[in-house]
């Protein structure tokens, strides 16, 4: 969906009529956002804050002391925490604020669990706080005031180190002082004095009191209150994290330009390879070297700026192989500083130390992926938009004519009567329940968006109950916040609200949404939120949301829109039926609530090679469920792209095609037979390889570990995999490598592993690991690989949705490692309600090859589920000849199977074993 | 599921209403049972391998073009025949074998997914002996129609065809008598043009005899003004209070220079002065005038002066002087962008025009009664020329216009004649769609609103065996960053002439559905029933 007024209003439009790419003056940089200015014009040196260690409180597991700042004696609470799994909490806010500073609700899954704290030695500058097991100490310093995690004798990570704690504290505004000042109860104003005496104010800097961009002013009525502080961690080089940018995988050096900003926004044709923010934030740093994987969550909504310093960054090539040759004097470190406009300092350390800690770690802080219907992972067909009821049963013919599977059909805004949204447009879709009991006969489903800005319309039943329960975000002067979108004059509803999100909820009520049905499934669009005239194209930091200001809940917008329509999918169905619910805009916790996608983007290659940088930052951040628009939104890709888009799409974990209102119908079969059969091609393997997506998608809901994985998570000691962003793993067993350049008649990829063996899925040949190897490619696939060590369970035989596949049986793949074993995982249930985890009705099994002998065993011998799917051929890669293959059923028969061996390749297939696939079993190859 | 051994079946087929067994694999369509022999093994039909026969429909693909598996979903590539008595024999992709959705109407793909099918086939079976005796009688009808079509087309073919040669041959006539009365025109101007250049001439004499009388009194006038001491001399010293004379323009009139102008006399007489009177005369002021507030001569000011900071012109100013200078201001707006117009408007004013104005009142006497007539003959002569000249032009435009018309492809047989200069509308909930064929394809909102160009005529564009099913109207209205808006003409066979659908498939891209009995084929003279039973 296209986002901007530029789109909307016609006079604007005629202005951007040449604009080929975003227009960057509707955004700010961070000298036109007054508190980014501010904070960075402050240099690192020496913290004017000192803590006062005899204010010192511990209990068991929280420690807490006041810090002051030299400069104006303003007193700070510091809070300590250690938490269970490894991590460190630090908050700070003011110790007597005039009033109470926001702290970000509902993103913690819960209060985390705390752990033993306890001082081992303290004098007069400094304590040492034990933090549990490992050696693990924090070293507090009092003047300056700093913070150092060490592990045995070795710094991990510093807090302050650089001095840019910077704590704007609440205060009264000087032109009103003297008035306030003589109003009674008035006994705040002595609050923070002390014998060292009176507060000294700041003086006041511009856009302090009031800020104004374009043509917008920020009131700004509780004058400055951001917040900094700065870590330092010692010996690491590479960063990631911090989505959502369309940039690359490792976060760069922000010396000489804007530093990475955080605040949801609708950017019109946003560009490639730059630090401007976009629709979804999550401020979780990761950061990794051979030595430690750690993570920084930096848990507030409003906007945030982040800069990225590293010593290496400026030095070229030759200069780092001279440093490694010299033994560096100077180790490398990275430096990074968090800038937010309001709220707290409330930050999580995971110190990891694997990859596949820190996601435990953050798992355990925000939630996990939440677990979607299995047509989710299927193949999904959008565009802006299918005009009514005929165009969808076309396209629905379309692909049973073509022979190409899909599960979703989409549609846009122009489904709804006037953008109305829970109503239908009464003559393109005047019997929509007609329409989704077409697509339930074929077993296939339909999204309908739904929108967050609500049409001004006395007649329209939605907004007329918002506006009678007070459900709507405020104006500042109290009235009903209202700004252009889509359908003109809108309200937008307050999300922060918990009782508006029950109605929200309540609404998706089959007896509630006319025309709607069970296998009809939602997607949040615009909800940063768009605001087509208000400033940066989103809300006024002004508006209220109760008695919070829009400016401490931006970023958190998105994720309550999002948590709100999850809800009523679930409760439509009496908490039976999982959700599917696509969302926009994103916050840490996004991923509790269902998928996200990457905005906006343009058919360019570009922008198809961009997607994976920008759903691999996802996936370090807990958000799994991601992918781009296939084919790109804006403008018209060429057959070319398109292939190449779908090749690439189908081994990501969103996998949807959509297309802007103002391009060309590019449905898979209208680029001539020829592309039509690759793009079948793709999507074939990617409802085959169905089985595995699924089993790592439960992984992930159970576990946290992202399903698109940077090599470096599975080889984090492999220096080599530290920058990759053109190849990722699915899970850790495959390898891809999208063909992202024009023309592209090879690629040049990286094979991880000393020792390790990589098997090409299309050729299946053989390939060492731990290095880069030239692949050359034809248009009819793009590299993949399975590693060596692995099995991977697919159902190839492909058919017109996932559902119709349901009982289908499975292939096993076999891929024999270096030390001929393999290992992998089946996963089974009804594939779309909650009964996996509520009834534990599901089917997890251990598949392991070693010393010629494969067997599935029970990994959830408490679980219970029973299929109709059973194994149908078992493909063994690198294996030898055997002379005979006996298959031993569970209840102690015997038989022996059929097996062919191809020895140019070394692929055994063994023939129908034919047991069920919940079943134990054994096959011993002799 | 597991137990998908023996497919095997008995297929119950009707034929003319007697029931006949045959049986053979699931899945293989009468015409390769011979393939299919259970007392032997069997080999792909693409030859690649033989296996058992208890291989064959077993649930595991074997063979690479999957001719073992014609009746369940192991192969990726095989296809499943239903036979579908009653309606249509079909191919299925095996893939849609027990996948729980109806395909076959006679139910046999779901043999074992739980999928409640009902056999359908006699009941589509009907519906399309309806449809398809529906389609006949509209294609027999239809196509009689279109035989009418053709003859008509024909005959107004062959009318017109005939009518351009009598057009033609007409058109020479006039051509003859267009240059007739043009001679006669150019013989009649030749006097009247010698007897206005005469009568012209006499005016012109007589204006410079006037315009010498005045600028001798002008003359004799400044010498008095000038001759302030009234001793009937212009001295040196008098005329230097006259510093517009300044020849080099310095602003001061010296002496020299006053000499100089005087050629080299201290003072001259009545007489004298009239060799004085020739080097000043342009320059003068009369004390009698105010002195001109502006030094620049009365032609520069004509160019378009494009400075802003020149003080605007009164009003009052402009308003005398705008009709006299209409003509420049047209010429101006015609030369330059619509952003000079306030420079125009301070351009326009000139400091001479008020004398002009006194000199063009002197009208042209009226033309004596000899002169005269042979204006209003020549006059006559034009006309008639004229006429005959607009008569020809018309010819030829309407002889242009049948040849068009005459030029378009209307179809093998000319039977799309019928459909030029006609227009026939949709109105839909939003639009009214009018599509003129060969000519254009508009919308227009039905509830006010500027008529949108959804494309003009372009070609017939249906596939190469019939290209006259589909026709292209393109480059219409253009679309915000899209193409100009196209349509696409499908036409169908049917008894009357009407737009039946439009759609925008695509953004810009329109799609209507036309019915005309132009492209009803002739109707196969076969019986319209199904073939339910072919292969039986």
């Amino acid at each position: 969906m296209a986002a901007s007024c530029d789109s909307l209003l016609p006079l604007v439009l005629l202005l951007c009529l040449s604009a080929q790419a975003v227009d960057r003056s509707n955004f700010k940089t961070c000298d036109q956002s007054a508190f980014c200015k501010r904070q960075r014009e402050l240099k690192p040196g020496q913290s004017p804050y000192r803590a006062l260690l005899d204010t010192l409180e511990l209990s068991n597991s929280r420690l807490s002391l006041q810090l002051i700042n030299d400069n104006n004696k303003v007193r700070l609470l510091l809070e300590l925490y250690r938490l269970q799994g490894n991590m460190t909490r630090v908050k700070i806010n003011e110790l007597k604020p005039l009033k109470p500073r926001y702290e970000v609700p509902d993103v913690l899954l819960s209060d985390p669990i705390t752990e033993a704290l306890s001082v081992v030695a303290q004098d007069e500058n400094s304590l040492v706080v034990s933090l549990g097991g490992k050696d693990q100490r924090l070293i507090l310093s009092a003047q300056p005031f700093r913070l150092d995690i060490v592990e045995g004798s070795q710094v991990v990570m510093s807090l302050n180190s650089r001095g840019l704690l910077a704590f704007e504290h609440l205060r009264t505004r000087k032109d009103t002082k003297s008035e306030s000042e003589q109003a009674p109860g008035q006994e705040n104003v002595e609050q923070q004095t002390d014998e060292d005496g009176q507060i000294k104010e700041d003086d006041d800097k511009p856009g302090m009191w009031e800020e104004t961009f374009k043509s917008h002013t920020d009131s700004k009525p509780n004058g400055p209150t951001s917040i900094s502080l700065d870590f330092s961690l010692p010996g690491v080089e590479h960063v990631y994290g911090i989505p959502e940018h369309a940039d690359t995988l490792k976060l760069k050096n922000t010396d000489g330009s804007d530093p990475y900003r955080l605040y949801n926004l609708d950017v019109f044709q946003y560009e490639l390879h730059n630090p401007m923010a976009l629709y979804g934030a999550v401020p979780v740093l990761i950061s990794h070297s051979t030595d430690r994987t750690m993570g920084i969550f930096w848990l507030n909504a409003a906007e945030t700026w982040v800069d990225i310093s590293s010593n290496t960054a400026g030095k070229t090539m030759f200069g780092k192989i001279l440093d490694f040759v010299q033994v560096s004097s100077e180790a490398p470190q990275t430096d990074v500083r968090w800038m937010s406009e309001s709220g707290i300092i409330d930050v999580f350390i995971m110190l990891g130390p694997k990859p596949a800690d820190v996601f435990t770690q953050y798992a355990s802080l925000t939630g996990t992926q939440s677990f979607p219907p299995l047509s989710a992972l299927a193949y999904h067909q959008c565009r802006w938009n299918y005009n009514d009821q005929e165009d969808v049963k076309t396209v629905d013919q379309g692909f049973d004519e073509h022979d190409i599977p899909y599960d979703f059909i989409w549609l846009d805004i122009e489904h709804a009567d006037g953008k109305r949204y829970f109503t239908w447009d009464p003559s393109k879709f005047p019997q929509p329940k007609e329409m989704l009991q077409g697509l339930m006969d074929k077993r296939r489903k339909l999204v309908a968006i739904v929108d967050p800005h609500i049409k001004v319309d006395s007649g329209y039943k939605i907004h007329n109950e918002i506006r009678s329960k007070n459900f709507y975000v405020k104006n500042k002067d109290g009235g009903d916040y209202e700004g252009w979108c889509w359908p003109g004059n809108a309200g937008y509803p307050d999300f922060t609200n918990p009782e508006m999100r029950t109605w929200w909820a309540s609404q998706f009520a089959y007896d509630q949404y006319e025309g709607s049905m069970e296998n009809q499934y939602i997607w949040n669009d615009m909800n940063e939120p768009s605001v087509f005239n208000g400033p940066e194209v989103t809300m006024h930091k002004d508006a209220l949301h109760g008695v919070w200001e829009h400016r401490d809940v931006h970023n958190l917008y998105g994720l309550y829109v999002q948590k709100a329509t999850a809800d009523g999918l679930i409760q439509r169905s009496e908490g039976v039926q999982r959700p599917f619910v696509l969302t926009r805009a994103f916050f840490a916790g996004s991923q509790r609530y269902g998928a996200v996608w990457t905005g906006d983007n343009a058919a360019e290659w570009g922008h198809l090679k961009i997607s994976i940088p920008m759903c691999l930052s996802l996936g370090l951040v807990g958000i799994s469920f991601c992918g781009a628009d296939v084919g790109g939104f804006f403008k018209h890709p060429s057959a070319e792209l398109l292939v190449r888009w779908y090749q690439a799409g189908a081994y990501q974990p969103f996998f949807r095609a959509h297309a802007h209102i103002d391009t060309p119908r590019r449905e898979p079969w209208l680029f001539g037979p020829e592309n039509t059969a690759l793009i079948r091609e793709a999507i074939r393997q990617r409802y085959a390889l169905l089985p595995y997506w699924y089993q790592l998608f439960y992984n992930a809901h159970r576990t946290g570990q992202p399903v698109m994985r940077p090599l470096w998570v599975e080889y984090p000691d492999d220096f080599a995999t530290f920058s990759i962003e053109d190849e990722y793993l699915i899970g850790k067993d495959l390898l891809v490598h999208p063909v992202t350049d024009e023309g592209a008649t090879g690629v040049t990829a990286y094979l991880p592993g000393k020792g390790e063996v990589w098997y090409d899925v299309h050729t299946f040949q053989k390939h060492d690991g731990d290095q880069s190897l030239y692949i050359p490619v034809t248009m009819s696939s793009i590299p993949v690989f399975q590693r060596g060590g692995s099995i991977i369970c697919r159902k190839d035989r492909v058919r017109r949705s996932s559902s119709c596949m349901e009982n289908d049986p499975y292939t096993l793949y076999v891929a024999l490692g270096s030390q001929g074993s393999a290992e992998g995982e089946l996963y089974i249930d009804d594939f779309h309600t909650f009964s996996f985890e509520e009834a534990k009705q599901f089917v997890h099994r251990r598949l392991s090859f070693s010393a010629n002998t494969l067997s599935s065993r029970n990994l959830a011998p408490d679980s219970q589920f029973s299929t109709a799917s059973w194994i149908e051929k078992i493909v063994i890669f690198g294996g030898s000849q055997p002379s005979s293959a006996t298959l031993k059923s569970a209840d102690g028969t015997e038989s022996a199977l059929e097996f062919e061996f191809d020895s140019t390749l070394a692929v055994l297939t063994l023939r129908k074993p034919g047991v069920n696939a919940a079943a134990d079993w054994t096959i011993v190859l002799r | 599921m597991t137990c998908l051994h023996l497919l095997l079946t008995l297929v119950f087929a009707v034929s003319l209403g007697t029931p006949v067994e045959i049986q053979r694999p699931r899945g293989v369509p009468l015409t390769k049972k011979q393939f299919y022999e259970e007392s032997k093994p069997f080999t792909c039909l693409d030859g690649s391998r033989t296996i058992p026969f208890d291989r064959v429909n077993d649930d595991y693909c074997d063979c690479k073009d999957g001719s073992d598996e014609p009746g369940t979903a192991a192969c990726p590539n095989g296809s499943f025949h239903c036979t579908n008595a009653g309606y249509r024999p079909m191919f299925i992709p095996s893939s849609r074998i027990n996948d729980g959705i109806c395909d076959c109407c006679d139910t046999t793909d779901e043999y074992n997914s739980g999928a409640k099918c009902e056999n359908t086939c006699k009941e589509l079976g009907r519906k399309e002996r309806e449809v398809l005796q529906k389609m006949a009688e509209i294609t027999k009808e239809g196509f009689l129609l279109k035989q009418q079509l053709i003859e008509e087309a024909k005959k107004g073919q062959q009318e017109k065809q005939s009518k351009v040669t009598d057009m033609q041959e007409n058109k020479k006539q006039l051509d003859e008598k267009v240059e007739a009365l043009r001679t006669v025109k150019e013989t009649a101007e030749q006097p009247e043009k010698e007897a206005k250049e005469r009568h012209l001439k006499a005016w012109e004499e007589q204006k410079a005899a006037i315009r010498l009388e005045k600028d001798k009194a002008k003359m004799a006038e400044t010498f008095l003004e000038l001759d302030d001491n009234e001793d009937g001399f212009v001295s040196v010293s008098e005329l230097q209070s006259h510093a517009e004379l300044d020849p080099d323009a310095d602003g001061t009139l010296t002496e020299i220079e006053a000499q100089g102008l005087m050629g080299g006399a201290e003072q001259v007489d009545t007489s004298t002065f009239e060799s004085v009177w020739p080097k000043i005369k342009d320059k003068y002021h009369s004390e009698a005038e105010e002195p001109a507030p502006v030094e620049t001569p009365p032609d520069e000011v004509k160019e378009p002066v494009v400075d802003n900071d020149s003080e605007p012109y009164p009003e009052d100013d402009i308003s005398e002087e705008e009709d006299e200078d209409d003509e420049d201001e047209d010429d101006y707006h015609e030369d330059d962008d619509k952003v000079m117009c306030l420079c125009v408007v301070q351009a326009q004013p000139t400091i001479k025009t008020p004398e002009k104005t006194h000199e063009d009142e002197e009208a042209m006497p009226p033309y004596d009664a000899d002169t005269q007539a042979l204006i209003d003959a020549a006059q006559k002569a034009r006309d008639d020329f004229e006429e005959a000249e607009k008569a020809l032009r018309e010819m030829d435009d309407q002889i242009r216009n049948i040849e068009k018309e005459l030029s378009f492809d209307f179809g093998p047989d000319a039977e799309f004649t019928y459909l030029y200069s006609q227009c026939y509308e949709l109105t839909t909930s939003e639009y009214i769609y009018r599509l003129c064929p060969f000519n254009r394809v508009s919308q227009k909102p039905k509830y006010g609103g500027s008529e949108t160009n959804l494309g003009t005529w372009g070609s017939w564009s249906g596939p190469e065996n019939n290209k006259y099913l589909l026709m292209k109207y393109e480059q219409g209205t253009g679309c915000w960053q899209g193409p100009n808006r196209s349509t696409t003409v499908k036409l169908t066979c049917g008894k009357e002439t009407v737009v039946t659908s439009t759609s925008e498939p695509s953004r810009c891209e329109y799609l209507m559905e036309f019915t005309t009995p132009a492209v009803c084929q002739e109707p196969a003279n076969i019986d319209p029933s199904p073939h339910d039973h072919v292969e039986l």
